[in-house]
C-alpha cells in the first residue's frame, strides 16, 4: 500500500516534470534541425544531423521586419540597457529602504504605502504620458529613455525589497554606531551595506530578470536601433516571410532566454526568494 | 517591528533630503502620470494628444465598442481559468512535493524555470508547439490517431484557451513555490495529532492544512490576478491578438488603440479602466497589510 502510494506520487511528479520540460526540449531540438527535417519529422524527434546553423542565422542574419542583421544588435541593446538600469534602481532602492526602515520620520510609512502601489500599477497607464515626457527630454527611442523608464518603474519594488530586509536588522546596531559618532552615510557604508549581500543579490537578480524580459516598454519606447532583444525576437518570429523558419525562431527564442536561464540555474535560490518577496509583502 | 525609539540623527534633515529626489520622481511617475493619463482619457485626443476636454465621451465610445467587450470577455475567460488552473495545479504540485520526496530540489527547479523566461519567449515556443500541422496535432497523428485535430491557435472561438495553456504552464511553478513555503510553515504537531486521531491524509489536507493556508491563497490570488490583467506580451507573442481580434485583452486593446490606430483618448480610457480594476483588488490588500504591520 505504502509502495503503491509512492509509485503514484512519483509518476505524477515525473509526469509533470516532463510537461514542464517539454517545451524547452522542443525548442532545443527544433533549433538543431533543418527545415526539411522539421517538415517531415515529428516535433519530439531528436535531430538526425544536429547543426548550429539556425543558431548562427538567428544571431547574425535572420530578418526582423525589413532588416536582416539577426538578434545580435538587439541583444547588445538589451545588455547596454539592463546594466545601468539594474545598478541604478538597486542602489536607489537600497538607500530608500535604509531610510524608510532605520530613519523613520513622521509620514514615512504613509509615503512608503503610497509608493507600494507603484509595484502593482498597470504600466499601460504610464505609456502615453511617458512617451511625451521622453520626447521632451529628447531621449525617446533611445536606450537612455528605456533605462530611465526601467529605473523609475523599478524603484518601488527595489525600495520594498530593501525596506523589508532592513526592518529585520536590529536598530541597536544603528544606535551603537551613532554613540560611536558615526553619521548617516558612514552607518550605511560601514554597517548596513556589508550586511546586505543576500538582499542585494535578490534585488539584482529580480531587476535583471524583469528588465531583460520586458517587452511592453521596449516596444513602446524604443526606436530603430534601440530595440531590446524581446522586441527583436517578436519581430523575428512574426516576420511574414515566404518560408517560415521554425528552427531559426526557436534558436532566437533560446538566445533571448539564455541570460535569465543562466541566472536561474546559477542562483535559483535567490531568484525564488525574489519571486516570493515580490508576492508576499512584509 | 517598530522599536519605541528610532535613532535620532544629529542632522535630522539629511535622511529626508536623500530620500526626496527618488521619491519625488517615483511619485511623479506613478501619480503624476496616472493623473495625466486620466486627463487624456477625458480629452478629444486621437492621433495626437489634444487637451480639449470632452468629458466621458471616450468612455462611452469605449463601452460601445464591440472590440472592447471582446477584450473584457477574454480577460474574464483568461483570468478565471489562468487563476483557477494555476492555483489548483500549483497547490497540487506543492502537496506532492511535500510528501518527503528525495529529489525535491531538482523537481522544484524544473517546475519553476519557466518563470525565468520572458512571456515573449514562452509565447514563441508555444506558438510552435500548438501550430496545427506541425506541432502537437502532428505528433498525436503520428502516434496513430489519424483524425486528431488541435487547431485552437487559429480558431477564433478557442484561441484564448491556448493563452491559458501557455500562461498556466509558465506560472504554476511559481504558485507551487508559494504554497510549498506556506506548507513548510505549518506546525507539524497539528498534523501528528490528527494522524493519531485516525484521519486520512487527504482528509488532513482538506480539513486542516489547506484552510490554514488562507493567507497564501490571498497573496497568490492577488499576484495571479495582477499578472492576468497586465498580460500583454504572452498574447502578442502567441496570437498577436488574433485571429482578427479574437484574443484581444484590455492590455493589447490599449496598445493597438494608443499606438497603431490613432485613438489616444480611447487608449487612455481603457488604461484607466485597467487601473481601476487593479486598484480595486490591490488597495484593500495594501491597506490591510500596512495596518497589521503596526
Amino acid at each position: 500500500m505504502q509502495n503503491f502510494h509512492r509509485f503514484v506520487i512519483w509518476s505524477l511528479l515525473l509526469g509533470f516534470a516532463a510537461m514542464f520540460l517539454g517545451p524547452l526540449y522542443v525548442m532545443v531540438v527544433t533549433s538543431l534541425k533543418d527545415m526539411n527535417e522539421i517538415r517531415s519529422g515529428g516535433l519530439l524527434a531528436l535531430p538526425d544531423n544536429p547543426s548550429l546553423g539556425a543558431w548562427a542565422k538567428a544571431w547574425s542574419s535572420a530578418c526582423t521586419g525589413t532588416d536582416c542583421g539577426g538578434l545580435k544588435p538587439f541583444f547588445m541593446n538589451s545588455t547596454l540597457m539592463v546594466v545601468p538600469a539594474v545598478l541604478v534602481s538597486s542602489a536607489l532602492g537600497a538607500i530608500n529602504g535604509y531610510i524608510i526602515s532605520k530613519w523613520r520620520f513622521r509620514g514615512s510609512e504613509v509615503i512608503f504605502g503610497l509608493m507600494l502601489f507603484g509595484v502593482f500599477m498597470p504600466m499601460q497607464v504610464v505609456l502615453l504620458p511617458m512617451s511625451q515626457v521622453l520626447g521632451w527630454l529628447g531621449i525617446s527611442s533611445s536606450i537612455w529613455g528605456l533605462v530611465l523608464v526601467h529605473v523609475l518603474a523599478g524603484i518601488p519594488s527595489t525600495t520594498l525589497f530593501f525596506r523589508n530586509y532592513y526592518v529585520g536588522l536590529p536598530d541597536e546596531l544603528i544606535k551603537a554606531a551613532m554613540l560611536d559618532g558615526a553619521g548617516f552615510w558612514r552607518i550605511f557604508w560601514r554597517i548596513v551595506l556589508p550586511l546586505s549581500t543576500p538582499i542585494l543579490v535578490v534585488t539584482l537578480i529580480w531587476q535583471f530578470t524583469n528588465i531583460w524580459n520586458d517587452f511592453l516598454y521596449g516596444v513602446v519606447f524604443s526606436g530603430g536601433d534601440s530595440k531590446p532583444v524581446t522586441v527583436g525576437l517578436n519581430n523575428l518570429a512574426n516576420t511574414s516571410s515566404v518560408v517560415k523558419e521554425y528552427n531559426v525562431d526557436m534558436a532566437a527564442a533560446m538566445i533571448a532566454a539564455l541570460p535569465t536561464l543562466a541566472i536561474y540555474v546559477i542562483a535559483g535560490k535567490y531568484f525564488v526568494r525574489g519571486l516570493t518577496a515580490g508576492a508576499v509583502k512584509g | 517591528m517598530s522599536s519605541p525609539a528610532t535613532p535620532r540623527p544629529n542632522q535630522p534633515w539629511l535622511p529626508k533630503l536623500v530620500l526626496a529626489p527618488s521619491f519625488l520622481l517615483s511619485f511623479l511617475f506613478i501619480y503624476g502620470l496616472i493623473a495625466w493619463n486620466g486627463y487624456l482619457s477625458l480629452s478629444a485626443s486621437r492621433l495626437l494628444p489634444n487637451y480639449e476636454f470632452v468629458g466621458v465621451e471616450q468612455y462611452v465610445n469605449l463601452f460601445d465598442s464591440e472590440r472592447w467587450w471582446v477584450a473584457l470577455t477574454n480577460l474574464g475567460i483568461f483570468g478565471t481559468l489562468f487563476i483557477g488552473c494555476g492555483m489548483a495545479l500549483g497547490l497540487f504540485l506543492a502537496i506532492l512535493l511535500d510528501q518527503k520526496i528525495r529529489a525535491e530540489g531538482a523537481l522544484r527547479t524544473i517546475y519553476l524555470y519557466p518563470m525565468a523566461l520572458s512571456f515573449i519567449v514562452t509565447g514563441t515556443a508555444w506558438k510552435w508547439i500548438l501550430n496545427p500541422g506541425l506541432g502537437i496535432e502532428n505528433v498525436v497523428r503520428q502516434w496513430g490517431f489519424e483524425n486528431f485535430t488541435f487547431d485552437w491557435l487559429i480558431n477564433p472561438e478557442r484561441a484564448i484557451y491556448t493563452v491559458v495553456i501557455a500562461g498556466v504552464w509558465q506560472s504554476s511553478g511559481f504558485v507551487m513555490a508559494l504554497f510549498l513555503a506556506g506548507l513548510r510553515g505549518i506546525d507539524d504537531s497539528i498534523i501528528k495529532a490528527a494522524q493519531v486521531d485516525g484521519a486520512s491524509l487527504p482528509r488532513i489536507y482538506w480539513r486542516i492544512i489547506i484552510p490554514s493556508l488562507r493567507p497564501v491563497f490571498f497573496s497568490t490570488l492577488l499576484v495571479l490576478a495582477h499578472i492576468a490583467i497586465k498580460s500583454f506580451d504572452l498574447v502578442i507573442a502567441l496570437t498577436n491578438g488574433g485571429p482578427g481580434f479574437a484574443t484581444d485583452v484590455p492590455a493589447t486593446f490599449m496598445y493597438s488603440m494608443a499606438f497603431s490606430r490613432g485613438q489616444i483618448g480611447l487608449g487612455a480610457a481603457s488604461a484607466t479602466v485597467m487601473l481601476a480594476t487593479i486598484a480595486a483588488i490591490v488597495v484593500p490588500y495594501l491597506y490591510s497589510e500596512l495596518r497589521t504591520k503596526r
